[in-house]
């Protein structure tokens, strides 16, 4: 697994590559809620993600959260097929907002 | 689809088959197909996922019924480490996967303390929290999983079968 992030604006881009699993996904939480508690809309981009599991899962879902109570943007984009399978699995593309791409996200603002 | 978490006796893994006994060989049924018996750290995940993988692959399943074989295996491991070894990182794993006619069947057997199999449930999904997936994840993507009456010697035993498509 490899992480970058960026700024855009006044939003924060995380972009995930590889295996997230059990092994790394704390390293995920830690750089997911350090950037949702920079006050910033977080975007998360997961094209590059080959493998996601229910621990990677749950960092998501935490940050989810933690943007929602402080009101700020949190979005999935360019979600890999492979990622796409197991959020639907678990139900939560119902509940992630999930965009094709950054500027999609951006625009939508949501 | 038919998934417990009651130990049976129906499956009771001494049940007797045709391939000689090895060093680790526990009886499960069914022609051996890949053994692997590993440490029980967070870091060995990728290389049970890559077993499992080459295993699917060497019996032509199709990428599905692996992707699916390799999720189930992972969460199971993960509760594994988790929750059975608590983290710690010197205990075993034993990954089995016998083919058994259609059906693939993989024994993962680990040598901590007995778990409370009636604790084991997956959870709402409309509880949007982190965690509890797994087992969830489990019963998706397996046509049966339950706990055997595990072999001597060993804490808890695992089984989880899917029909090779």
């Amino acid at each position: 697994m490899a992480y970058q992030v960026r700024s855009e604006g006044n939003t924060t881009i995380v972009a995930l590559s590889g295996d997230v699993d059990l092994d790394n996904s704390p390293q995920v939480r830690n750089v997911l809620l350090e950037s949702v508690g920079g006050k910033r809309g977080v975007l998360v981009e997961m094209s590059d993600v080959s493998y996601i599991d229910s621990s990677g899962i749950a960092s998501l879902v935490e940050a989810y959260q933690s943007a929602r109570s402080g009101s700020t943007l949190f979005a999935l984009v360019a979600v890999s097929e492979s990622a796409m399978r197991v959020l639907e699995l678990a139900r939560l593309d119902q509940v992630f907002s999930i965009h094709a791409s950054v500027s999609d996200a951006l625009a939508d603002g949501s | 689809m038919s998934h417990n978490t009651e130990k049976t006796d129906s499956d009771d893994v001494n049940e007797a088959h045709s391939m000689p006994p090895h060093q680790d060989d526990y009886g499960f049924p069914g022609e051996p197909v890949a053994y692997l018996r590993i440490a029980s750290r967070p870091d060995c995940l990728r290389l049970i996922r890559a077993l499992v993988k080459e295993a699917g692959e060497g019996n032509s399943c199709g990428d599905e019924c692996i992707t699916q074989m390799v999720m189930a295996v992972d969460e199971a491991c993960q509760n594994i480490i988790r929750h059975a070894y608590q983290g710690d990182p010197d205990g075993e794993i034993v990954v089995d996967i016998r083919r058994q006619g259609e059906m693939m069947a993989i024994y993962l057997l680990d040598f901590a303390a007995p778990v409370d199999v009636s604790t084991i449930k997956p959870r709402r999904l409309d509880e949007v929290k982190p965690g509890g997936l797994g087992t969830h994840f489990i019963q998706e993507c397996m046509d049966e999983s339950g706990f055997l009456t595990p072999p001597k010697g060993a804490g808890n035993c695992l089984r989880l079968v899917k029909k090779m498509t």
